[in-house]
């Protein structure tokens, strides 16, 4: 018997391969077919945008946030108007933060319905991904009626939101609504009980409640493993608190409980807009100060006060008085928060972002470890990385 | 516990059976009998609001005079410092652009410019359909953003009226 020596094989994945869900590279440590370590690699996204964002005014700041987890552009203006609007001790007229809970509601179900669709894909059901891209054209419909963008919707403001709702949107929101039922359970008969979506999925990437903390886990993958921690309830922002929904939890926190979570969690969203869309009051749907928001187009064509204030706004911006600050969202991924620091400028002096995705990355080496490539996979899919968040 | 039984036996025959296999079939079946949800795209084309923000366009009153004023509020205000604006007196006194540039690669279409201008000069338009073969030709300049305002004039300007109240 001689004694062999065999040195596992390193493998590179990505940054071009389909199923790394953007530029994400990982190197592996392979035995065989079994995936021993987990490497990521980032940065391949950076953009620098914490960096930009010092040098932009508030206002200009807002298109930036779209660009960071583009999957669900209006939670992240969300969690950076809020924090500007703590810095300048402002209250938010009551029908614009309506409208940022129903915004936000559409993003989280954006969102899921592209997580569930590329898992799906990812596992080789094709047909859930057409279905449900439907869905989501429809949702960008929605949001281009608001902002005029399908996607970076810059709608946010410090202050409230740019515009009002169009008349004929909260029908078409209620007639999109009256359908969506139909669709889950149309994709749940394909996926939930299919048995090569539940080999897939069912007992891979598990990550127990106390390895979620430890790793900062936050949203669905902190969620699936059975800790019922939401920031919508736990610290509610906007109208949360006013709402009705519940903050569904898995058991297993495998990759098989994080997909009936989101299932879930999507039919809670469409539960909390049916709300939004009941109990919309009327009224301003941004702060009516002219220090802080830019006139009415027809007050500034008239009214030289007025255009001296548009003018300023627009190239100073709002000057917010000296502070730091941490606000959260609830984004769809997870916590996504927004440390802001301002110098009493116009500019925010630094502007650190907690993505949620970058902790969720640093926990697939420990998710994957003894599990087969084709695993990996389904574990990337159930992370929901959008490169876009974790390299900034 | 008779009750459990059978609801194992059925999962069990379920599962024999390839169940659940053939029940996603028959509803993606039922799917190809519907009305497709596509559109045939040159040729028809879906719905956009009044608000969209497409390709730039610089607008003129109804004597043909251009708007823009060279206030460079929109310069200014770009994020992406994609607008440059150089102006001088024009003979008459008024002042106006001698250059008036959008590096449509690095505009972000956020619609701050827009938003700024006090003249409703400079707009977005419903016009996505701009991709060019070289980088060049998307440098616009202001003879390329005052035609496109003039192509573009009866859109813009009933989506302006349009959208008028919410502004």
């Amino acid at each position: 018997m001689t004694d062999v020596q065999l040195k596992n094989m390193t493998l590179n994945f990505g940054p071009q391969h389909p199923a790394a869900h953007g530029v994400l590279r990982l190197v592996l440590e392979m035995d065989g077919e079994v995936v021993e370590r987990t490497d990521p690699h980032i940065g391949l996204l950076h953009r620098g945008t914490e960096k930009l964002i010092e040098h932009k005014t508030y206002m200009q700041a807002i298109p930036y946030f779209d660009r960071l987890d583009y999957v669900s552009p209006m939670c992240q203006e969300h969690a950076f108007v809020l924090s500007a609007e703590k810095l300048l001790n402002i209250n938010v007229p009551i029908r614009a933060q309506y409208i940022r809970v129903l915004f936000d509601e559409i993003t989280r179900i954006l969102n899921h319905s592209l997580q569930i669709a590329a898992q799906g894909l990812d596992l080789g059901a094709t047909t859930p991904f057409l279905w449900l891209f439907e869905e989501r054209e429809k949702l960008m419909g929605f949001y281009e009626a608001v902002s005029g963008a399908r996607l970076h919707a810059a709608y946010y403001r410090v202050g409230g939101v740019h515009q009002d709702l169009p008349d004929s949107l909260i029908d078409d929101i209620k007639e999109w609504l009256s359908g969506f039922d139909k669709i889950i359970e149309d994709i749940e008969s394909l996926l939930t009980d299919n048995r090569i979506f539940k080999q897939r999925t069912v007992d891979v990437g598990i990550v127990s409640a106390e390895e979620a903390l430890n790793w900062g886990f936050t949203g669905p993958m902190l969620r699936g493993s059975g800790i019922a921690w939401d920031l919508r309830k736990s610290q509610p922002y906007a109208v949360y608190d006013q709402l009705d929904f519940d903050i569904p939890t898995g058991v297993n926190g495998d990759c098989y409980d994080r997909y009936l979570l989101r299932i879930e969690e999507m039919r809670q969203s469409a539960n909390i807009i049916s709300q939004v869309l009941e109990k919309l009051p009327s009224g301003n749907v941004i702060i009516e100060d002219s220090r802080l928001n830019p006139p009415r187009r027809d007050e500034m064509k008239y009214s030289m006060e007025a255009l001296i204030n548009h003018f300023k706004l627009f190239t100073e911006g709002v000057r917010v008085p000296e502070g730091e600050v941490y606000t959260a969202v609830e984004a769809p991924k997870g916590e996504f928060g927004v440390y802001l620091v301002s110098d009493g400028s116009s500019k925010p002096y630094r502007c650190k972002i907690r993505a949620p995705g970058f902790p969720h990355l640093q926990g697939l080496d420990f998710m994957t470890k003894g599990h087969m490539l084709a695993d990996l996979v389904a574990c990337i899919a159930t992370l929901d990385i959008v490169f876009g968040e974790i390299d900034r | 516990m008779y009750e459990i039984m059978i609801k194992k036996l059925y999962r069990t025959f379920w599962f024999a059976i390839l169940g659940e296999l053939i029940s996603g079939m028959y509803l993606t079946l039922k799917y190809m009998f519907k009305k497709p949800v596509t559109i045939n795209y040159p040729f028809e084309k879906g719905p956009l609001s009044p608000r969209f923000r497409g390709e730039h366009a610089l607008r003129r009153y109804a004597s043909g005079e251009e708007r823009c004023i060279a206030c460079k509020l929109c310069e200014a205000v770009c994020p992406a410092l994609a607008i440059t604006i150089e102006s001088e007196p024009r003979k008459d006194g008024s002042r106006r652009t001698t250059r008036y540039d959008i590096d449509m690669t690095k505009c972000i279409y956020c619609g701050l410019c827009e938003e700024a201008c006090p003249v409703d000069a400079i707009v977005q338009g419903p016009n996505y359909e701009f991709a060019k073969e070289t980088r060049p030709e998307l440098l616009y300049d202001k003879e390329k953003l005052l035609e496109n305002g003039d192509r573009w004039e009866a859109v813009l300007s009933k989506n302006l009226i349009s959208d008028k109240k919410y502004r």
